[in-house]
């Protein structure tokens, strides 16, 4: 099985971001990157057809040089090869999809996997875009996943904790969330595997944004909270000021 | 491209979901700015009289193609409508289904989608939408250069009622069955009228001061379903609960959970470490119990009590049944 992973460096979920010079991205001084959260399920999912499969894990990112220290993690973890498209730029999903594709449609892919969510963009678009722009089936928020005889069938995380379960036919785009698998660490073997692999880096050339940042504001802070008291004694001030003060109940 | 927004309104179980109508009380408003009217679709049999909550138009797909969901059968029939009003807009909830289904519509359609967007409005004609990043650690306002594509958070936008009507105008669907690429075959769990933890307006949450279900915590975790079932909420956890199994991921609120903004959060033995609070400091109102009066959760708590949950959480339970029923 030919397997493709997308992975995305973003900032790590403890990161404090505040809007840079440009008043459009944010000032990178002092933030650290990680692989974003859920592509961890995805390159573990990777893995674990290939295990069951055989075949291999290609990683596809668009990103700067200093991702490469990510794309060698996965590589550590065991995928076989990686790819890096460069660009510094933040991009939007639209146009990473289009990069996106335009790569992945030059090498063999039975299946390509997606975290369902970036934890920076949040735009929870990239994988659906990218299966529109192949022409192939996705199944988003992934929970379940099997492949047998050219099928998969994969269990959807919906609304109200409801799974849906579909069958979908190969090549196809799946996204994966937490509850799909446990994703491993690198091992020693991994490890010494990541430093001897080469990870080609070509220019993304990425196309214009479909939606544009005009600018990024912090968020409006929220005033001063207040401890209404200590116990169980305090639960009577605490009904009356949401029912009077704040009227939410 | 004309003024009006196309909006597609979710339907569950034969009506409009409250989410749905919220988009298309958002999608009627911004019309209003851009001197538009605001068109609602509706994918599948459900029918309701649009024209009561701000639609000018009500267009109706249905169909043995969408009997069931399809990513991008749903797709295709919203990228379709669009064309056919030229709509300034197309803005669909950003539940589940909004979200899955609206970024292959949008890329159908050769554009981006400003996902999961808490504001929306028109300016210099045109539409602009702000929506959260980094799990609101910070605000972006963008704009397309072509139509805008947007979901819009629930419980963010109002519903409105209009004396308008809008009766149902039955529309083509371009494809059969055999040319879809991904149908739900069957649903396989879910728990029947619970509560999403993102689409509730309020939520109570527990965190690891509750302890472990299956031994000393059994006793917390019933009081905090027992007050959330007496505020009508659907019940959220921390991270470190959901790892260890206490409680399913799919009631995780934070940063890699599920952000929630509904008008009042109840925080219960949860510290608010940062990933937690990026989950939900967009609530309009939040409360929080702690026995540490240092924790970080009353930073953004408007109303803390300082106490233990054993205690605190029983007692409140009672003290709104009483100021409910009185
Ligand atoms: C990449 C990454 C992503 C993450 N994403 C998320 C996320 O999406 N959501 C999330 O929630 N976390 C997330 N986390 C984890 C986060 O950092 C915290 O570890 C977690 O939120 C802590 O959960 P907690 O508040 O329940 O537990 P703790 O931090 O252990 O807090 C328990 C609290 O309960 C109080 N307490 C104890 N006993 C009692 C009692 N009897 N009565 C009253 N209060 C009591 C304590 O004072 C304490 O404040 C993430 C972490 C990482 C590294
Ligand atoms: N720059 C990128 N390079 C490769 N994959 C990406 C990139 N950005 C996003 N993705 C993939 O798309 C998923 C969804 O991202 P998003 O649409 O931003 O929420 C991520 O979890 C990744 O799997």
């Amino acid at each position: 099985m030919d397997i493709i992973v997308c992975i995305r460096r973003a900032p790590t979920t403890d990161a404090r971001i505040k809007p840079g010079a440009d008043g459009k991205t944010y000032d990178p001084a002092g933030v650290n990157y990680d692989i974003s959260e859920y592509d961890k399920f995805a390159i573990e999912a990777g893995i674990a057809l290939k295990e069951k499969h055989g075949g291999q894990v290609t990683i596809v990112s668009v990103g700067p040089s200093a991702a490469t220290k990510e794309l060698r993690t996965a590589i550590a973890m065991g995928c076989d090869a990686a790819h890096l498209l460069t660009s510094d730029a933040q991009h939007d999903a639209w146009s990473l999809a289009q990069v996106l594709a335009g790569k992945i449609k030059e090498l063999p892919h039975d299946i390509v996997l997606f975290g369902w969510s970036s934890v920076d963009n949040q735009s929870a678009s990239t994988g659906q875009m990218v299966a529109e722009l192949l022409g192939v089936p996705s199944v988003s928020v992934a929970v379940a996943l099997d492949v047998a005889d050219g099928k998969a069938t994969v269990d959807r995380l919906a609304a109200h904790g409801n799974r849906e379960r579909y069958e979908i036919s190969l090549p196809a785009v799946v996204t994966c969330t937490k509850g799909l698998n446990k994703p491993r660490s690198a091992n020693m073997k991994g490890i010494m595997a990541a430093k001897k692999t080469a990870v080609p880096e070509t220019p993304a050339n990425a196309p214009a944004d479909g939606v544009a940042v005009f600018k990024m504001d912090p968020p409006p802070p929220r005033p001063e909270g207040k401890i209404v008291g200590k116990g169980a004694e305090a639960v009577g001030a605490l009904v009356k000021a949401l029912r009077e003060e704040a009227k939410v109940i | 491209m004309s003024n009006d927004v196309l909006v597609f309104v979710e339907f569950a179980d034969g009506a409009p979901t409250k989410a749905g109508l919220q988009a298309l009380g958002a999608g009627a408003a911004l019309a209003g700015q851009l001197g538009g009217q605001a068109v609602a679709l509706v994918i599948g049999s459900g029918s309701a009289d649009l024209g009561k909550h701000g639609a000018a138009r009500t267009l109706v797909a249905g169909g043995d193609a969408v009997s069931s969901y399809s990513p991008d059968g749903f797709a295709r029939i919203v990228s379709e409508q669009a064309a056919a009003t030229g709509a300034a807009a197309v803005l669909a909830s950003a539940t589940p289904m909004g979200k899955d289904f609206m970024a292959r519509a949008a890329a159908m359609a050769k554009c981006g989608l400003a996902a999961d967007c808490t504001e929306l409005k028109a300016e210099g004609g045109k539409p602009r939408a702000v929506r959260p990043v980094y799990a609101g650690k910070a605000l972006q306002t963008v704009e397309a250069p072509g139509a805008l594509w947007a979901t819009l958070r629930p419980n963010v936008f109002a519903e409105i009622s209009s004396d308008g009507t809008a009766a149902a105008e039955n529309v083509t669907v371009s494809f059969g069955p055999g040319d879809l690429k991904a149908v739900v075959k069957e649903i396989v769990a879910g728990v029947k009228g619970k509560l999403d933890v993102a689409e509730a307006e309020i939520v109570v949450s527990g965190g690891r001061g509750l302890k472990d279900p299956a031994g000393e915590g059994k006793q917390n975790w019933e009081n905090l379903e027992k007050l959330a079932e007496t505020l009508g909420a659907a019940t959220g956890a921390s991270r470190a609960v959901v790892d260890a199994g206490w409680r399913p991921h799919g009631e995780q609120v934070g940063q890699t959970g599920k952000t929630v903004s509904p008008k009042l959060y109840v925080a219960c033995g949860i510290s608010g470490a940062i990933q937690h609070l990026a989950g939900m400091s967009g609530s309009k109102v939040i409360v929080a119990i702690n026995k540490d009066e240092n924790a970080p959760i009353f930073k953004v708590a408007d109303f803390g009590i300082v106490g233990m949950v054993e205690d605190v959480v029983p007692a409140l339970t009672a003290a709104l049944k009483e100021a409910i029923s009185g």
